[in-house]
C-alpha cells in the first residue's frame, strides 16, 4: 500500500555513519580549545547534612587554580525541570540532600590540579538522619528532605475516569497484584561532558552532551541572569542519552559559571561514578493494581496505586507521577480507571526520565496481571488481548486519541512469527513463552514550560551554487538517527537524492527544537522539516514555472531531475537563456532534463537566497482534568513482543532465548534505524528486567557505581531478536510516520515476566529478576504462599 | 618527571614525552590528538577505549603509555586505507551497526583483530569476541550481523585473490 517513495522507507546508510566508523566523529570531550581550563565538582560524601562551614582558602591557594565557586559566590537562583518544582540551586545551600549533591566547583589549568583543589576544600557537615527508603518517606515521624515538600511528598496525583466503584461489582473476576522495581541507571556509554566559552561580545557558548539544547539554553540564561540570545547551546555527537541527558545539569551550569569567572574556556567531564551519582534515570516504582474483567474477558476497570521514589529533587518527577498512570489508558478498551500516585523525595540520587518514562514498570505489572486473568478465565493470553485492543480512531478513558493504532496487527504478527499457537504451554519445566503489548506517545503534546511556542522550527537553505540543500535544526542527534530521518524527509519532499542533503543539528543558533525526549523527533521535527522542504521546493519551482512559462502544477522533481508533465520540457532553451555562466570551468554535461542543481541555480539567479522554513506545534490535545496534558500526543506508537526464556530451576538463572517484536511506527522513514531502535529498546528492557539495580549502602552511598557491578547486557546476554515493522499510516505524522524510539521498550519486561511464569509458575513481584528472586518466588509457590 | 616514549602509531613512528602515570588512552587522546578511542568508564569495564597493541585488543585506559615502548599501536584512525574503508567499517555502515557511535571504534578494532585470528567465526564466537565491549544502543544484533558480513566479504576477497 506504500506510496512509491524514493528515499523514505528504505535502508540508507546513516549520514553520521562514516565519521563514526573512522573515529572522526567528535563528542564533547574530544574538543579542545586554546587556553582551556578544566573544571571539577566537589560532591557531598554524606546523604543528608547541614553545611556548617565551607573553607575554600587552601584550594584557592593551590598553584594552577583559577576559580573556586560555591553557593556563596554563585547566583542564588532556583532551577529544575518543571517550573512548578524549581527546587535545585547550582551548589548546595545550607544543606546537602544526597551523596553526590554538588557543593563547589573548581577551574584549574589541568584536570589533575582541579581534582586536587576539590580535595582541599574543607566542608564541615552536621549530619542529619537520611531517608533512604521511599516507603519510609511517608511515615509521619520520618525526617524531612525539603521544607517545600511536607511529608516528603513532591507530587501527588489523583485521577478517576469513569466509575471504578460502580464497575467493580459487575466484574466476573477481580485480581490484585503488586510489583516493585529498583532505581536504575541510563548507562549510556558517554559520560556527560560540558565545554563553556565566552566570546568577545560576551556571548556564552556551551557545548554539551545533551539531549535538549533548548531547555539547557533557557536554564543557563535563567541561572546566569543572561538574555537568552546571549546563550548558545550546541550538542556535537552525543554518546547516547536515553532520558538522563534531557535536562540541564549542575555540570553544565557550573562549567558556564567557571567560564564566566575566569574568562577562559572550561571543560568538565563526569567520571563513570559521577554518572551514577547524577543519575536522573529510572525512578523506583511500587505499583499495586486491581483489575476486573467480565466472563468474556473484557476489561472493566483498573484501580491503580503507585508510590514512586524520586531521590533528592523533583527533576522530571511530576511528569513521571502522571505518566505512571496515564500510559495505561490504552492500548486496550478500559472504560474505568482510577489512579493515585505519590512521588516522594528521599536522600538518594535524583531520578528523572528514562526511555518509556513513567510507564515502563506500570506496564510490566498491567501486562502480567492480564496474563493471570487470562489464566483464571482459561483464555489464551493473546486471545484475551485481541478481545480488548483498541482500534484506530478510538479514544481512551483519559482522553488520549489513537489516531492510528496497529495494535491488533502487531499482536497477530508476533503470534504468527513466534509459532505461538503450536507451543505447548507449561509443559517443559524451565522453558516458557510470554507475550505483552504497550503503547507510547509520539512526542509530548505540550512543552515542559507553559507556552504556545512551536515545538520546533526547521530552516532549509539551498546552496547559492545550486544542487545541495542544508537542513538546519535544533534537534539533538543522540545516536537515534534523527539527522538521517530529517535528510530523508527533506529529500523525499523536494524530490532529490539523499546525497544532496546535509544536516546541521543540535545548535540553538540554527532553529528551535524542544529536544530528543518523549519520542518526539521523527513526528514533530519531521513535520517542520517537511514544511520547510515544501517551502524550498515551491520557491524553486515557482522560479522555473516563470522561466518555462509552464503552470507550476505541471512541474516536479524526481530523483533530482525536473519533470515537466513527465517529460523534460524545454530544458535546452532554459539552459541557453538562464544558465549560460562563465564560471571558468566546464559544468558536467547534463541530460535532457534540467537537474535540481541547474534548477536551484536558476532560482537563485532569479530570486536570490532560497531559504525555506517550517514549524510544528501540535493542536490542543487532551481533556480538561488536572494533569490532562501528560500523556497527550498527536499520535501513539504501539508494539507487541513474544519472549521465550529458559529458567534454571536449580540456580534461578534466567536466559532469554528469543524475542519476536512488532512495532507500529506508522511509516518507516529508514527501516534499518527503526529496527535499531527496536533492538535498543529490547536490550535496555532486558537489562532492567534481569540485571540492573543501583544498590545502596545504609549510609546512602551507591555500592555499584561502575559498569562491572551495575551490569548491563553484553552481546552474550542478548538473544536473537526478530523484528517486524507494522505501518499504520498515522494521519498526524509526516508521511504517516510516528515514534519507535521509546514505545518499543514497553512490552519487553512483562513478556519476559510472563515467560518466566510460564516456565516456572512463579510470580515475580520485584525486579530485576535476579536468581535469588527467582528462587524466592519458586519457594513461595511451592509453599503455596 | 616526563620520559620519552618511542612507538609506532598507525604505521608512523612517534616520540612523545609522557609522565610515567599517563595511560595509553590519555597519551593517544591528549598528546597525539587521536580522539577516536573513547573513555566510557576508565576502569576497563566498557571497551570504548580499545586499541590494538601489536595487533591485540587492549583497554587503553588500563595500559600505561610507557608500556607501549617500541610497540605498534593501531587506533580507529588507522584502520581505513583512504579512500576505502576497512571491510569491517564498511559492514558496520551497511548493516546499520552504528547508533550513537561511542562504542563503535572499540567494537571495530576488536572485530578486526577477531577476523584476523578467525576468518569464519560463528555467531556465538562473534558474541563472545565482543562481550568485553558494551553497547547501550543496538542490543548488539546489527553489530553481530555486521561482523559476520565483514567476515563473509573478507573471505570472498581473499578467495578472489588466490
Amino acid at each position: 500500500m506504500n506510496e512509491p517513495y524514493h528515499v523514505i522507507g528504505g535502508r540508507a546508510v546513516r549520514l553520521d555513519g562514516p565519521d563514526k566508523v573512522t573515529g572522526r566523529a567528535l563528542y564533547t570531550d574530544d574538543l579542545h580549545r586554546p587556553d582551556m581550563l578544566h573544571g571539577a565538582l566537589l560532591q557531598s560524601p554524606v546523604a543528608h547534612a547541614r553545611i556548617k562551614r565551607i573553607d575554600t582558602s587552601k584550594a584557592e591557594g593551590l598553584p594552577g587554580v583559577k576559580a573556586v565557586l560555591t553557593a556563596a559566590n554563585s547566583p542564588d537562583v532556583r532551577w529544575g525541570v518543571s517550573p512548578a518544582r524549581y527546587d535545585e540551586t547550582v551548589f548546595a545551600k545550607e544543606k546537602v540532600r544526597y551523596v553526590g549533591d554538588e557543593i563547589a566547583a573548581v577551574a584549574a589549568v589541568d584536570r589533575e590540579t582541579a581534582l586536587r583543589a576539590v580535595e582541599l576544600i574543607e566542608v564541615e557537615y552536621e549530619e542529619l538522619p537520611a531517608v533512604l527508603d521511599g516507603r519510609r518517606a511517608l511515615e509521619p515521624d520520618c525526617p524531612q528532605v525539603h521544607e517545600a515538600y511536607p511529608g516528603n511528598v513532591c507530587a501527588k496525583v489523583e485521577q478517576h475516569f469513569g466509575d471504578v466503584d460502580a464497575a467493580m461489582p459487575k466484574a466476573h473476576l477481580v485480581r490484585t497484584d503488586t510489583l516493585s522495581s529498583k532505581m536504575q541507571n541510563g548507562a549510556f556509554l558517554e559520560p556527560q561532558c560540558a565545554l563553556a566559552e565566552i566570546d568577545g561580545q560576551g556571548r556564552m557558548t556551551l557545548t554539551s552532551s545533551t539531549q535538549a539544547p533548548h531547555y539547557v539554553q533557557r536554564t543557563v540564561a535563567m541561572v546566569l541572569g543572561m538574555p537568552e540570545h546571549k546563550v548558545r547551546v550546541v550538542c556535537p555527537r552525543v554518546g547516547g542519552g536515553f532520558g538522563p541527558k534531557a535536562s540541564c545539569s549542575t555540570l553544565e551550569l557550573a562549567t558556564c559559571l567557571l567560564a564566566r569567572a575566569t574568562g577562559r574556556p572550561v571543560k568538565s567531564v563526569f567520571t563513570r561514578e559521577q554518572v551514577f551519582l547524577h543519575s536522573r534515570a529510572r525512578h523506583q516504582f511500587f505499583h499495586k493494581m486491581t483489575m476486573g474483567v467480565d466472563a468474556e474477558g473484557r476489561l472493566l476497570f483498573l484501580d491503580h496505586e503507585a508510590l514512586i521514589d524520586g531521590g533528592a529533587y523533583a527533576s522530571f518527577g511530576i511528569a513521571t507521577a502522571y505518566y505512571a498512570g496515564s500510559l495505561l489508558g490504552g492500548p486496550y478498551r478500559l472504560p474505568n480507571m482510577r489512579f493515585t500516585s505519590v512521588r516522594v523525595v528521599t536522600n538518594k540520587p535524583v531520578c528523572g526520565a528514562q526511555r518509556g518514562h513513567g510507564g515502563v514498570i506500570a506496564r510490566a505489572l498491567f501486562e502480567t496481571q492480564l496474563d493471570r486473568l487470562a489464566e483464571a478465565l482459561g483464555m489464551d493470553p493473546i486471545e484475551l488481548r485481541l478481545k480488548n485492543v483498541m482500534g484506530a480512531g478510538e479514544t481512551t478513558c483519559n482522553d488520549l486519541n489513537m489516531s492510528s493504532l496497529g495494535m491488533r496487527e502487531c499482536l497477530e504478527a508476533v503470534r504468527d512469527r513466534s509459532g505461538w499457537a503450536g507451543r505447548p504451554r507449561r509443559q517443559e519445566p524451565g522453558r516458557g513463552i510470554g507475550v505483552a503489548c504497550g503503547f507510547f506517545v509520539s512526542g509530548a503534546g505540550y512543552p515542559i514550560y507553559r507556552s504556545r511556542t512551536p515545538h520546533c522550527t526547521v530552516v532549509i537553505k539551498v546552496d547559492e551554487a545550486g544542487g545541495g540543500v542544508e537542513v538546519r535544526t535544533g534537534a539533538a542527534e543522540i545516536g537515534q538517527g534523527c539527522e538521517t530521518v530529517m535528510a530523508s524527509i527533506a529529500a523525499e519532499t523536494i524530490g532529490i537524492p539523499l546525497d544532496a542533503v546535509r544536516v546541521r543539528s543540535g545548535d540553538t543558533d540554527l532553529a528551535l527544537d524542544l529536544g530528543a525526549y518523549s519520542s518526539r523527533t521523527t513526528l514533530m521535527t519531521g513535520h517542520a522539516t517537511k514544511e520547510a522542504a515544501e517551502d524550498v521546493r515551491g520557491q524553486v519551482l515557482e522560479a522555473l514555472a516563470g522561466a518555462m512559462k509552464t503552470p507550476i502544477e505541471e512541474l516536479k522533481f524526481e530523483d533530482g531531475l525536473l519533470k515537466v508533465r513527465g517529460g523534460a520540457g524545454n530544458a535546452e532553451a532554459i539552459r541557453d537563456e538562464y544558465l549560460k555562466e562563465h564560471r571558468g570551468w566546464a559544468i558536467p554535461q547534463a541530460g535532457p532534463n534540467l537537474t535540481f542543481a541547474e534548477a536551484s541555480r536558476l532560482a537563485f539567479l532569479e530570486r536570490g537566497a532560497i531559504v525555506g522554513t517550517g514549524q510544528y506545534r501540535p493542536p490542543a490535545l487532551g481533556g480538561k482534568f488536572k494533569g490532562a496534558a501528560v500523556g497527550t500526543s498527536p499520535a501513539y506508537g504501539c508494539s507487541a513482543q513474544v519472549a521465550e526464556v529458559r529458567v534454571d530451576l536449580e540456580t534461578g538463572q534466567v536466559k532469554v532465548e528469543r524475542i519476536v517484536a512488532a512495532h507500529d511506527c506508522g511509516q518507516a522513514i529508514n527501516r534499518t534505524q527503526v529496527e535499531g531502535q527496536m533492538h535498543g529498546n529490547i536490550s535496555m528492557a532486558l537489562g532492567e528486567a534481569l540485571m540492573e539495580e543501583v544498590v545502596f549502602g545504609k549510609d546512602g552511598r551507591i555500592l555499584n557505581p561502575n559498569l562491572a557491578d551495575y551490569r548491563i547486557p553484553t552481546a552474550l546476554d542478548m538473544p536473537a531478536m526478530e523484528t517486524i515493522i507494522v505501518e499504520s499510516r498515522e494521519p498526524n505524522g509526516p508521511f504517516g510516520a510516528k515514534e519507535v524510539g521509546e514505545g518499543g521498550i514497553m512490552p519487553t519486561i512483562p513478556a519476559i515476566l510472563n515467560a518466566i511464569y510460564d516456565a516456572t509458575g512463579a510470580q515475580i513481584d520485584e525486579f530485576p529478576v535476579s536468581p535469588e528472586r527467582v528462587l524466592a518466588a519458586l519457594k513461595r509457590r511451592r509453599s503455596g504462599a | 618527571m616526563k620520559r620519552l616514549l618511542g612507538l609506532t602509531v598507525n604505521g608512523l613512528p612517534r616520540e612523545v614525552a609522557v609522565d610515567p602515570n599517563r595511560t595509553l588512552l590519555e597519551m593517544l587522546r591528549e598528546d597525539l590528538g587521536l580522539t577516536g578511542a573513547k573513555q566510557g568508564c576508565g576502569e576497563g569495564d566498557c571497551g570504548a577505549c580499545v586499541v590494538l597493541l601489536d595487533g591485540v585488543p587492549v583497554n587503553s585506559c588500563l595500559v600505561l603509555a610507557l608500556e607501549a615502548e617500541g610497540r605498534e599501536v593501531t587506533t580507529i584512525e588507522g584502520v581505513a586505507e583512504w579512500p576505502s574503508l576497512h571491510p569491517v567499517q564498511q559492514a558496520f555502515l551497511d548493516a546499520g551497526a552504528v547508533q550513537c557511535g561511542f562504542c563503535t571504534p572499540g567494537m571495530i578494532l576488536v572485530a578486526k583483530a577477531m577476523l584476523e585470528a578467525e576468518a569464519a567465526p560463528t555467531e556465538q564466537s562473534v558474541r563472545r569476541g565482543i562481550s568485553g565491549n558494551l553497547c547501550r544502543c543496538t542490543g548488539y544484533q546489527k553489530i553481530v550481523e555486521a561482523i559476520l558480513l565483514a567476515a563473509e566479504r573478507m573471505q570472498s576477497l581473499e578467495g578472489a585473490r588466490r
